[in-house]
């Protein structure tokens, strides 16, 4: 098993309800299916789903990235700096 | 000494940028300013709270200006972003943007304001005159 921890922004965190949180994983976890599980347990991220930037680390990440124990991993929502 | 790519709280002054950014080889420096304006889609805008995700923004300012190094012949760029609670007509984000020729340093100025809008991970919290919020998204 790996943990990670995720990072959560503007109206992710506004849904979710808090800034960080800790899951732990099995290993070969992809970005993508750690958004599906997150979706199920907030259902109201679902609209968001295509719409994101996905970051492990501070970088840029793909739904195929696989995530390893220790990382950060950020679901970017629409972003609207400027 | 300026740092060239920030995530800060406090306000923003471009004249420093301006002073870091100009080396003798550099006919032009183009300065763009985004400023809180007191209106979105025709509503009536009270203030905005920008967030940003820290650690990652600043980085990502730079890989955009490398982005615009690559396509245009510029020299030094900065680039600073505001977060926090800002008020109309406060400055929320500053490109400075050096270049030996005006065509390249407009060029840059602009790509990078628009790359910036795709991919910086940062946020802009609406709160409308009439008490209610919501992100930009």
């Amino acid at each position: 098993m790996i943990t990670v921890t995720v990072r959560f922004f503007a109206g992710h965190r506004d849904i979710v309800g808090k800034a960080t949180a800790q899951y732990t994983l099995t290993e070969g976890t992809t970005l993508g299916q750690l958004w599906e599980q997150l979706v199920a347990e907030y259902p109201r991220l679902a609209g968001y789903t295509g719409r994101l930037l996905f970051a492990v680390n501070q970088q840029f990440g793909q739904p195929a990235t696989v995530l390893a124990d220790g990382d950060e991993v950020a679901f970017i929502p629409p972003v609207s700096g400027g | 000494m300026v740092e060239p790519f920030v995530i800060t709280t406090e306000p923003l002054d471009p004249a420093p940028l301006v002073a870091a950014v100009q080396t003798p080889d550099d006919g032009a420096v183009v300065t763009f300013s985004g400023v809180v304006r007191n209106h979105f889609g025709g509503r009536p805008t009270a203030f905005l709270v920008y967030e940003a995700y820290t650690e990652m923004a600043a980085p990502v300012l730079r890989q955009i200006a490398d982005e615009a190094r690559a396509r245009w012949p510029i020299g030094k760029v900065c680039v600073h972003h505001r977060v926090g609670r800002l008020e109309i007509g406060e400055t929320a984000v500053l490109v400075v943007v050096a270049a030996p020729h005006r065509d390249a340093a407009f060029a840059a100025a602009a790509y990078i304001m628009d790359r910036i809008k795709e991919i910086a991970p940062i946020w802009k919290q609406e709160h409308w005159a009439d008490g209610a919020a919501e992100w930009r998204e």
